[in-house]
């Protein structure tokens, strides 16, 4: 029997605000234990919470990135369970009324594909503090510097039908998420994470199959791996005879498993109402309209922008756009250079080719953009090839120093001395006589062969072009 | 002396017959003198009082004093007081100490009162005779076999006492009327936002607010002024200007329109009690007011409305005490669960596990539509009644409670039985309006109390009809014999 996958994904998306979500306290990643829970994250008696306005502006942002309703008035509930973690004994949340409503996305496959993907809501919430089982011998040690950090929750419709689909939509999300700068998106501190509800039926059955809800992907290359290995085992229950239970699975990428962590049976009952410490969040057409005014240039938009702007192929302006570090990095290298595409071309191969090799993103790049223009600049007026520049970004990239010292330093300054080449090419036609006698039989495709020796005797630092130019002429006067 | 009231001993602070640190030794002495019979209050701050009071004499001396600089105060033990032990009159918090203060005690602290220690009460304000205190129950001073109300007992009793010439306390569901009906005092509940709980342990969120016990209203308006107020730390605090409650007091009150709920006179209200409030009405008459009968249809729905929401909100609110951070923890905990369990069954007593339970099985799933929307819905209704009641008349009038104080151990096995003695004062929380309770008699001895119910942010006109009373009577003047 063929099957269908169905996917739905919840994104916990960190905000990049100054302090926690209903206290004063700082965010930062990476502080001493504690040090960054004041006495209401520590849900000491009497105190209340009090909502982060920022946070309520970054949900509205993203609820206009994806073209959803914002509701006009929504409501904080407390989601009731006891966890040490879990300071207060509930989680403030977002329950029957989010702030974000109904939206949707374009997610774009990397073969080009295009698809829509619906987003069922979006709301805010405070995280929960962190327990460290390790360091305390038979004792449990609780950290609750990330307990009050603002969430915002983005669950999607069970829309995707592969894992590919999944990451396609979470990179979308993310890519939007860092687009309009409420959150930084790093997923190695937990910054961005996904929970995928799966579930698998015979293809072209209407009705859903029973799902498993998978926790713990915190990264585009577990997701993918994760939901493929839920797929497979899913199938081969029902194809074995076997039924799939509604329960919550958690990944393991050491063993690159999935195991259950509790069927719906022993799911908590967590007794939502709305919290009383907190008004309802009225949001008035005039904040919306104030934050459209203040939104930033979405990734489809900057595609078209740069495609118009730049005249570059859509392939090459997708790729540009992908991440805005990237696009920004793009157009701080266009002032400074006029070649639209040699740009594009050195981004995309060159720059991403080593970032990717050394595992870094744009924003940790070795060769800063104003370093990257001196050396496009060099090629453009030709001081140097296209061949030499690859050896001097490795340079730059190295840090060895800019484009211009090492150019000097190395001597990979191109030779435009006429008479100098010319030189060089009277000594190979000298030398290369049997080859001589070809041409002049006809045999003209060897006029790359005499390039070639002129390239290798100048070192590379011989003009192509111009090379081309006086062999010819010899050859063709003798 | 402790039988002057606060406008009265600042007026002598302010003329210098006594300095603050005489007057807190004075009333430090009576403390140590009934608190062994009375058991008002959980901790006395003999040492940082005088130290107090000593700063409020320098601030007299330079002529910068206020109203308050130099009044001695007791504070309910469920305000946080920054390095001094807070309670809440809970086994679970006999070891903790906040460190900050509510903003009730720290507006009262810098307009210069001297607390002299915290008052007993009901276990995190649940209970109605202050009876449930992990600290053991208080006497009501006027006869010491009968309860002094609650929760916020030990305020009532102290004032009563004249322990302190005033107290704050908290009033969920009428946990500061009751005991001021019981113990003869004038108590004042503000409306829902108008104070602060910042630092004030929650029991139904929705529901508490922060008030005062005095011996007069004039009293009253002195400490709300200081009490009231916008508080950015508090998000339910509402932002509306503070009028000067003193300013009105004296404004006539010919003309008034009384209204008088029918279902306030119920079969369940003795006819003592009856008659007390109809004299109390005669009074007003003669000044010049008129009575106009008015109809309150969901007033029976208040009690059971009331046992939905607050345990509901108060199972949530007493989960942080877990044993984790703060509080009391359980001896050698097993496991997780363990400790859970334990610290928090050893740690709270029974009225308190009641009412968590209750709140937790109406908040749960298949129940909650049933019990907790059901009661919003109504809530919402007992309001309505209220807001079609003050389209007719400028206040309602009417008893705080059935009958005057009972005996301790009475209804303590009978949690019902008791939670019908706030039958009257309960749908004032659930509306969220402004009530007083104001002494209007005595039977057999035992003090009564007339409930005066406002509209919203009417405190200023529920103190000055108060006070125009108690121009004509002297029930608030009666002090019991200790």
């Amino acid at each position: 029997m063929e099957w269908e996958s169905v996917i739905g994904l919840e994104i916990h998306t960190q905000l990049a605000t100054k302090s926690k979500i209903f206290s004063g306290a700082s965010i930062a990643f990476g502080a001493e234990p504690n040090t960054q829970a004041c006495n209401i994250d520590l849900g000491m008696p009497g105190v209340l919470p009090v909502l982060n306005q920022q946070a309520v502006k970054m949900a509205i942002k993203f609820g206009l990135a994806v073209d959803a309703e914002i509701t006009p008035r929504s409501i904080f509930a407390r989601k009731n369970y006891f966890y040490p973690d879990l300071p207060k004994g509930y989680q403030i949340s977002q329950f029957e009324l989010p702030v974000v409503g109904k939206g949707i996305i374009e997610i774009e496959m990397t073969d080009g594909e295009k698809k829509l993907i619906n987003i069922t809501r979006a709301h805010l919430e405070e995280d929960a503090g962190k327990s460290l089982h390790e360091d305390f011998d038979g004792m449990t040690g609780i950290d609750l510097n990330r307990a009050g950090t603002p969430l915002l929750e983005i669950v999607s419709e069970p829309d995707m039908r592969s894992a590919k689909e999944a990451v396609a939509y979470m990179k979308k999300i993310h890519q939007i998420v860092k687009y309009i700068g409420i959150s930084d998106g790093n997923m190695q501190e937990g910054s961005f994470r996904c929970d995928a509800n799966v579930s698998v039926r015979p293809k072209g059955q209407e009705a859903l199959g029973t799902r498993a809800e998978l926790k713990n992907l915190n990264s585009f290359k577990f997701i993918e791996k994760a939901i493929n290995l839920e797929i497979e085992r899913q199938i081969d229950i029902i194809e074995s005879g076997g039924k799939i239970v509604q329960e919550t699975r958690l990944y393991d990428a050491d063993k690159h498993e999935t195991r259950s962590m509790r069927s719906k049976e022993e799911a908590n009952d967590y007794r939502y109402f709305p919290d009383p410490d907190l008004l309802p969040l009225v949001i008035e057409t005039e904040d919306i309209e104030d934050i459209k005014q203040q939104m930033p240039e979405l990734p489809n938009a900057k595609k078209l922008r740069f495609m118009e702007q730049f005249s570059l192929k859509e392939y090459d302006a997708y790729l540009l756009t992908s991440s805005i570090e990237l696009a920004d990095y793009y157009e701080k290298v266009k002032t400074q250079v006029n070649d639209a595409k040699l740009i594009a071309n050195w981004l995309i191969g060159e720059l991403s080719g080593a970032l990717n090799k050394n595992n870094l993103d744009v924003k940790q790049s070795p060769i800063s953009a104003d370093q990257l223009s001196e050396l496009l600049k060099r090629i453009e007026d030709k001081t140097i090839s296209g061949k030499i520049a690859k050896k001097v970004f490795e340079s730059i990239w190295n840090g060895e120093g800019n484009a211009d010292e090492i150019i000097e330093k190395q001597g990979l300054k191109q030779i435009t001395d006429t008479g100098a080449l010319e030189k060089m090419v009277d000594e190979i036609i000298a030398n290369n006589s049997k080859q001589v006698e070809q041409y002049k039989n006809g045999q003209t495709k060897l006029l790359g062969y005499f390039v070639g020796q002129a390239m290798k005797a100048s070192k590379g630092k011989g003009n192509p072009q111009e090379l081309n130019k006086i062999i010819k002429a010899k050859l063709d006067s003798l | 002396m402790h039988k002057k009231s606060l406008t009265e001993l600042s007026e002598g602070l302010k003329q210098g017959q006594y300095s603050s640190v005489e007057l807190t030794q004075y009333f430090i002495d009576r403390i140590n003198t009934y608190q062994p019979t009375l058991n008002a209050l959980i901790t006395v701050t003999e040492e940082s009082a005088l130290q107090e009071a000593k700063q409020a004499d320098e601030l007299i001396k330079s002529g910068d004093a206020g109203d308050l600089t130099g009044i001695p105060i007791i504070h309910k033990d469920i305000f946080c007081t920054k390095g001094i032990k807070t309670t809440c009159a809970s086994k679970m918090l006999d070891n903790f100490i906040a460190p900050y203060s509510s903003t009730v005690t720290q507006n009262l602290e810098s307009a210069g009162m001297v607390m002299l220690g915290k008052a007993n009460m009901d276990e995190f304000a649940m209970g109605s005779s202050n009876e449930t205190s992990y600290y053991g129950a208080v006497k009501n001073p006027w006869q010491l076999d009968k309860v002094p109300g609650g929760s916020s007992g030990g305020s009532a009793a102290a004032v009563a006492a004249k322990l302190a010439p005033v107290s704050t306390g908290t009033d969920t569901g009428g946990s500061i009327r009751q005991p001021a009906a019981l113990c003869g005092v004038t108590g004042l509940k503000p409306t829902y936002g108008r104070i602060s709980r910042f630092g004030m342990i929650a029991f139904a969120s929705s529901l508490d607010q922060a008030g005062t016990f005095t011996s007069s209203a004039e009293d009253a308006a002195k400490l709300l002024q200081v009490m009231a107020g916008f508080d950015e730390r508090d998000s339910t605090s509402i932002d509306k200007p503070v009028p000067d409650y003193s300013a009105t007091l004296n404004d006539s009150v010919a003309g008034l329109k009384i209204g008088l709920p029918k279902q306030y006179f119920d079969p369940g209200l003795d006819p003592l009690m009856a008659e007390k409030i109809e004299q109390a009405l005669d009074a007003y008459k003669k000044m010049g007011a008129s009575i106009i009968d008015i109809d309150l249809p969901h007033t029976d729905q208040s009690i059971p409305v009331y046992y939905v929401v607050a345990p509901a909100e108060c199972s949530s609110n007493l989960s942080r005490f877990d044993g984790v951070r703060y509080g009391y923890r359980c001896q050698q905990p097993k496991d997780l669960d363990d400790l859970y369990k334990r610290s928090r069954s050893e740690g709270f007593g029974e009225e308190v596990k009641r009412r968590i339970m209750i709140g937790a099985y109406t908040l749960s799933a298949g129940y909650y539509d049933a019990y907790y929307i059901k009661a919003q819905k109504l809530r919402r209704l007992i309001s309505e009644d209220f807001k079609q009641a003050f389209s007719k008349v400028d206040v309602i009038m009417g008893p705080v409670t059935p009958t005057t104080a009972f005996n301790i151990g009475e209804k303590l096995d009978d949690p019902v039985s008791m939670y019908l003695s706030d039958i009257y004062t309960i749908a004032v929380n659930l509306a969220g309006l402004p009530g007083l309770s104001i002494p209007a008699g005595f039977i057999d001895d035992m003090p009564m109390g007339l409930q005066l119910i406002g509209n919203y942010f009417e405190e200023g006109k529920l103190l000055n009809i108060a006070h125009q009373y108690q121009q004509v009577t002297d029930f608030h003047r009666q002090t019991p014999n200790l």
